[in-house]
C-alpha cells in the first residue's frame, strides 16, 4: 500500500469532492486497465444479476473508459470474495458487489481476518426486501394461519432457503424465535433453486426476495403472507409487515458496491461518481422498480455508518439464533 | 517400481488420514433427525481411501499388481531428465506469472521449450514466443474481457499502452 | 398449429441476411471459445454484451444462440485433439475421442462429434418445441431425493469404467468425491477441509482444476515419458471426401450412442439441479452397458464419442427449459442468458411462454438455425484442427502446457488454482505410472457436488430416515435400478475371486 503525503491530504478532501459536483472529478483519476468487478455470489444469483445489469448500463452509456469485468467469487458465503479484495494487488481497479454476507461472513468466520471497515465505500444501489412465501395449494391464506400450521406440525414443517447462516436462514430463525415455532430448514444453493423447490412443493415455505419469486408469483403458484420491510410493499398490497405483527424486525439484503481496502482517494472518488451516474440512470431506476428493490442512496460517510450499524445488528441476530 | 508402489500407497494412506482428521472438525456422525453431519461425507470417503490403500499394500505383498512385480525403475535417466526439464519448466513458468505477467511468462516458457528442449530454429522460436502472447493478449483482454495477471508494477507502462490500443 | 407458425416466424427472422451473418460469426467464435480449455459458452457473454447495444434485441438473442451452439460443438474439439476436456460436459468425450485421435482417426472422431452434436441438438429442439411447458411441470417434481437417486444411477452406469485394479479404482473415486467436498459446506454453512489452513481452499476445487491438471499436464508428462519424446504425430489426412466417408462411418458405428444420447441427455438436462454433465456421462455409461462389446469402449469406439456428444448438446438445449420456464439457471451459461433476459426486461417463469411468446419462439427458432450452421462451420474447420495435430510434438506439447495454464487461470481467475493444476498434474503423472485410473476421480468431482448436497437435503427432509429414497414414487424405482446395477458386477467379481486363489 502506497501511503504518500498526497493521500493524507486527499483524505480530507475526498469526501467533500464526492459530495459536491460530479464534473469536477471527471478531470482527475481514470482507470487505466479493466476493472475487476468481483461478485460475492455465484453466477445466476441476485447479486450476479445486478452486477451484470450494472455492467451493461455502464457499457451502454459509455460511462467508463475501461470495461467492468465481472468475476464471480461466491465460495464460502462470500469469504472467497472478501479475501480476494483484502489481498487485491491493484486496489484502484478492484471493486465488489455485496450482499449481507458482507456483514455476516466476517462475524461468523473471525479467523479470516477481514475487517470490513477497512473497505472503501462506493455506492449503495438499493436494498432488496424479503417476503414469506407459501404454495397456493397449501390453503394457507394469512400469516396467523401459517403460524398455527407450523406449530401444529411439531417441527415437521419444511422451510428452505439459501445456505445456513446466510440471509434466508437468519430471517427464518428470527421468525421461529419470535413466534416460538420450530421448523426444518433445507439449504439450497441459490434463490432460483429455492423458488423452484417451493413451486414443486418440495418445501413448504420460503423467504425469497421479490425478484426471485416473481415468475411464480405472477403465475399464481406461490403467494406472499408477510413482508419483512419497514412498510407494506406496493407490489403486494394488503400483505402485512413483520412490524405490524408486534415484532420490531425488518430485514433487507444490501445491494451495494464497495472498493478494495487501500484504494486511493482519487480512485474512490471516481467510482463514487461513476456509480452515482449509474444509480441515476433511467435503466437502474427502472430496474429498482421492476425488481421491487427499495432505493436507499447513501454518501460514503453514511455508508460507513450503515456498515457499523449492520455489523451490530448481525452480531446480535447471529447470537440470538445461535449461529 | 516395486518400492515406488508401496511408497505411493503409503503417501496416499497418510493423505487419507489427514483428510479424515480434518473432516472430524464438523462432526462425522449421523445426527438423529437431521441426517449426516458436515464431515460425514468426506470422512467416510477418506476411510474408503485408507481401506483401498490397505488392499493396494496387500496386493503389493502378494505381488499381484503389475507395478509390484516390476523391477524397472519408476523413472529412468530419461524420465528423470524429462520431469526435471519439462515439469520444472512448468513450475518456473507459473512462478514467473506473478513477476513478469502471464504474457511475459508465456513468452519465456515458449522460448525455453522450443529452443532448448525442442531444438527448433531461432526463427520459429522467436516468432512463436512473440506472436502467441500478443495474440493471446488481444484475444483474452480485448475480445473475452478476461484479466490475466499483470505481474509486478514495472510491467505497468507496457500494459497501459496495450490497453490504450484495445479500448 | 399455433406453435408451428410461431416457430416458423422465429426461423424466418433468423435467416435474414444480418442475422445469418451474426450466426456465422457467432458460431465460429463460439467454436473457438469452446475449443479452448477453460473457456466455454459462459465467456461468450463478454462478446455478446457490447453487441446487444448495436443490433436489435432479436438479433442479439440470435447471436447468443449462435455462440452457445458453437461453444457446445467446440467442447469436443479440445477433448479429442488435446485430450483435455474443456468443459465438464465434454469429459466423457475424452474417454474414446482421445484414443481415436491417437490411433490416427482424429478426423473420424471430430466428424462423429460434430454429427452427433447436430443430431442431439435437433432432437432436443423438437422435444423442446412440442412439449416444453409440460416437461417443465415434470421437472418440478424432481426434488433432492430424486436428483440423488439419479446421481446414484449415473455412478452405477460407470461401475467398471476404471482399470482392472479394483482398490485403485475405488481409491480414485473416493479421492474425487472428497476433493469435491473441499470448500464450504452449504448445509451447515461452515468451512470444511480448508487444508493446511490455506484460504485458497475456501472456494472449493473446481472440476476444471483437476481435469486440466490431470489431462493437460499429467497425461502430457506421461506421454513424453513413455514415448521417449518420439511421439509420432497424427497421420490423418485432410480431404473433403474423407469427411463425407467419416459421416457415413459415424452413422454406421455410432448410431446407437447417438440415439441413446439424444433422448437420455434431454431428459436429464431438463432437471433443474442436474444439467448437461450428468446427462452426457449417463449416456456414455448406458451406451457402453447396452453395447455388445463393452470392452471396446475406452479404446476408441465411435459410439463412445457420439453418445456423450449427442447428449451434451441435447441436454444443453434441454437445460434452457428450467431457465425459461422456472427461472432457474441450470448452468453458468444459462445464468448468463438469464441475466441477459433481465437486461432486456423479460421475466423468466411459467408465464414467459404466454406473455413473451415472440421472444421464446424467436430463441427456439434460432436454435434450429444455429445448430445447422454450427455443424457446417465445425465440419469446415476440421482440417484446421487436424493440421494442428500434425504439428511436431515439440511444438504441440508446449502449446498444450500454455493452454492449460492460461485456460486454468481464465476459468478460475486465481493463481492458487493454477498452482493446484500443476500439483494435480505432477501427482497424476506419478499415479498414472503406478496404474491408478484417473478418469473415476474426474467423474467423481463432477458428480460429487450434486450428489452430496442432495443426499443431505433429502435426509433433512425425512428427518434422517434413508427409506425416503425408496418410498418416493419417482426416486424409488431409480434407486432400485441403480442398486441392482451396482450389485451386478460386484457379484460377477466375487465368483471368479473364489476360483482365483488356486493360481
Amino acid at each position: 500500500m502506497k501511503v504518500t503525503k498526497r493521500t493524507f491530504l486527499g483524505l480530507a478532501g475526498a469526501s467533500a469532492i464526492a459530495l459536491s459536483a460530479a464534473p469536477a472529478v471527471a478531470q482527475g483519476w481514470e482507470p487505466t486497465r479493466p476493472i475487476d468487478f468481483v461478485i460475492m455470489a455465484g453466477p445466476g444469483g441476485g447479486a450476479d444479476q445486478i452486477a451484470r445489469f450494472i455492467q451493461s448500463v455502464v457499457e451502454k452509456n459509455d460511462m467508463a473508459p475501461r470495461p467492468l469485468v465481472p468475476n464471480n467469487k461466491g465460495g464460502g458465503s462470500g469469504a472467497e470474495a472478501l479475501i480476494w479484495l483484502n489481498n487485491a494487488s491493484d486496489p484502484d481497479h478492484t471493486i465488489l458487489v455485496t450482499l449481507n454476507s458482507f456483514f455476516s461472513t466476517p462475524i461468523r468466520q473471525p479467523d479470516l481476518g477481514i475487517d470490513i471497515m477497512t473497505f472503501t465505500p462506493i455506492a449503495m444501489m438499493g436494498v432488496d426486501p424479503f417476503a414469506l412465501w407459501v404454495h397456493k395449494d397449501s390453503g394457507i391464506e394469512s400469516f396467523e394461519q401459517w403460524v398455527e400450521t407450523v406449530k401444529g406440525a411439531n417441527g415437521d414443517y419444511v422451510t428452505g432457503g439459501t445456505g445456513t447462516g446466510q440471509e434466508d436462514s437468519i430471517v427464518f430463525a428470527y421468525t421461529n424465535n419470535a413466534f416460538d415455532m420450530n421448523s426444518k430448514y433445507i439449504p439450497f444453493d441459490g434463490g432460483g433453486a429455492v423458488a423452484a423447490a417451493l413451486a414443486g412443493q418440495q418445501i413448504q415455505a420460503t423467504v425469497n426476495n421479490p425478484a426471485e419469486a416473481r415468475g411464480f408469483f405472477q403465475s399464481g403458484d406461490v403467494r406472499p403472507l408477510l413482508v419483512f420491510s419497514d412498510e407494506e410493499m406496493p407490489a403486494y398490497p394488503g400483505i402485512p409487515t413483520m412490524k405490524s405483527k408486534g415484532h420490531d424486525f425488518s430485514y433487507y439484503n444490501q445491494r451495494a458496491v464497495v472498493g478494495a481496502p487501500g484504494m486511493s482517494d482519487e480512485a474512490a472518488a471516481y467510482y463514487q461518481d461513476l456509480f452515482k451516474k449509474v444509480y441515476e440512470s433511467p435503466e437502474w431506476q427502472g430496474y429498482l422498480e421492476s425488481e421491487s428493490l427499495s432505493p436507499l442512496w447513501m454518501n460514503p460517510e453514511e455508508q460507513k455508518a450503515y456498515w457499523e450499524l449492520q455489523m451490530d445488528v448481525h452480531k446480535q441476530l447471529l447470537a440470538e439464533i445461535g449461529n | 517400481m516395486r518400492r515406488g508402489e508401496i511408497i505411493t500407497a503409503g503417501v496416499l494412506a497418510l493423505l487419507s488420514i489427514y483428510l479424515m482428521v480434518d473432516s472430524t472438525k464438523l462432526g462425522v456422525g449421523y445426527v438423529a433427525g437431521k441426517g449426516p453431519a458436515g464431515g460425514f461425507w468426506p470422512f467416510w470417503l477418506s476411510v474408503g481411501m485408507l481401506i483401498s490403500t490397505g488392499f493396494i499394500a496387500l496386493n503389493w505383498y502378494r505381488r499381484t499388481s503389475p507395478p509390484s512385480q516390476s523391477d524397472e525403475p519408476v523413472l529412468d535417466a530419461y524420465g528423470r531428465k524429462m520431469l526435471l526439464l519439462v515439469g520444472g519448466g512448468i513450475i518456473v513458468f507459473v512462478g514467473l506469472i506473478d513477476i513478469i505477467s502471464m504474457y511475459g511468462a508465456i513468452a519465456v516458457f515458449l522460448l525455453y521449450y522450443l529452443r532448448f528442449l525442442g531444438r527448433h530454429g531461432w526463427v520459429l522460436t522467436l516468432s512463436m514466443a512473440l506472436v502467441l502472447p500478443v495474440a493471446m493478449f488481444f484475444f483474452f483482454e480485448g475480445l473475452m474481457r478476461i484479466n490475466m495477471p499483470k505481474g509486478m508494477s514495472f510491467t505497468a507502462p507496457v500494459y497501459d499502452v496495450l490497453y490504450d490500443i484495445i479500448y | 398449429m399455433e406453435i408451428l407458425s410461431l416457430l416458423g416466424d422465429g426461423m424466418l427472422i433468423a435467416i435474414q441476411p444480418l442475422n445469418i451473418l451474426l450466426i456465422l460469426v457467432g458460431v465460429t467464435v463460439g467454436l473457438f471459445i469452446g475449443a479452448m480449455p477453460g473457456l466455454g459458452s459462459v465467456n461468450g457473454v463478454a462478446i455478446l454484451l457490447p453487441i446487444t447495444f448495436l443490433v436489435p434485441p432479436g438479433s442479439a438473442i440470435i447471436f447468443l444462440a449462435a455462440i452457445y451452439y458453437g461453444a457446445m460443438y467446440g467442447g469436443a474439439i479440445s477433448s479429442i485433439t488435446l485430450g483435455i476436456p474443456g468443459a465438464s460436459t465434454a469429459v466423457a468425450t475424452t474417454f474414446d475421442g482421445r484414443p481415436l485421435a491417437l490411433k490416427g482417426k482424429a478426423r473420424l472422431a471430430l466428424v462423429a462429434a460434430a454429427v452427433a452434436s447436430f443430431i442431439g441438438g435437433s432432437v432436443a429442439n423438437i422435444f423442446f418445441t412440442l412439449f416444453a411447458p409440460l416437461l417443465a411441470t415434470v421437472a418440478l417434481n424432481f426434488g433432492p431425493p430424486e436428483i440423488f437417486a439419479l446421481m446414484l444411477l449415473a455412478f452405477a452406469t460407470f461401475v467398471g469404467l476404471g482399470g482392472d485394479d479394483i482398490p485403485k479404482t475405488v481409491l480414485s473415486i473416493c479421492f474425487g468425491l472428497v476433493v469435491a467436498a473441499i470448500g464450504f459446506d452449504q448445509i451447515s454453512g461452515a468451512p470444511r477441509l480448508v487444508l493446511f489452513g490455506m484460504n485458497g481452499f475456501l472456494g472449493g476445487i473446481n472440476f476444471l482444476v483437476l481435469a486440466i491438471g490431470v489431462y493437460g499436464i499429467g497425461e502430457m508428462l506421461w506421454t513424453l515419458d513413455t514415448t521417449r519424446g518420439e511421439v509420432t504425430s497424427s497421420k490423418a489426412d485432410i480431404s473433403a471426401k474423407g469427411i463425407i466417408t467419416d459421416t457415413g462411418e459415424t452413422f454406421r458405428l455410432g448410431w446407437k450412442g447417438m440415439s441413446i444420447g439424444s433422448v437420455l441427455g434431454f431428459f436429464v438436462g431438463i432437471l433443474p439441479a442436474a444439467g448437461a454433465t450428468p446427462g452426457s456421462l449417463m449416456s456414455y455409461g448406458v451406451t457402453k452397458m447396452l453395447s455388445k462389446n463393452p470392452k471396446e469402449f475406452g479404446q476408441g469406439h465411435v459410439s463412445g464419442v457420439t453418445a456423450p456428444e449427442a447428449a451434451n448438446n441435447s441436454a444443453s438445449t434441454g437445460a434452457m427449459l428450467p431457465m425459461l420456464t422456472l427461472g432457474i439457471p441450470g448452468s453458468p451459461t444459462t445464468a448468463i442468458l438469464l441475466g441477459g433476459m433481465v437486461i432486456w426486461g423479460l421475466t423468466p417463469g411459467p408465464r414467459l411462454f404466454i406473455e413473451q411468446s415472440d421472444f421464446v419462439w424467436g430463441l427456439i427458432g434460432s436454435f434450429y438455425v444455429s445448430n445447422f450452421f454450427a455443424l457446417v462451420v465445425n465440419l469446415a474447420f476440421i482440417p484446421l484442427f487436424i493440421w494442428m495435430l500434425r504439428m511436431p510434438f515439440t511444438v504441440l506439447a508446449p502449446l498444450i502446457f500454455v493452454l492449460s495454464i492460461v485456460g486454468g487461470y481464465a476459468a478460475m481467475a486465481d493463481m492458487f488454482d493454477v498452482w493446484l493444476i500443476v500439483l494435480f498434474g505432477i501427482g497424476a503423472f506419478f499415479l498414472r505410472k503406478f496404474d491408478y485410473p484417473v478418469a473415476p476421480a474426474v467423474l467423481a468431482i463432477v458428480l460429487g457436488p450434486i450428489a452430496e448436497p442432495t443426499l443431505r437435503q433429502s435426509l433433512l427432509l425425512s428427518s434422517g430416515d434413508p427409506t425416503i429414497f425408496f418410498t418416493r414414487p419417482i426416486a424409488g424405482p431409480i434407486t432400485f435400478v441403480a442398486i441392482i446395477l451396482i450389485l451386478l458386477p460386484a457379484l460377477k467379481y466375487l465368483r471368479p475371486a473364489k476360483a482365483r486363489p488356486a493360481e
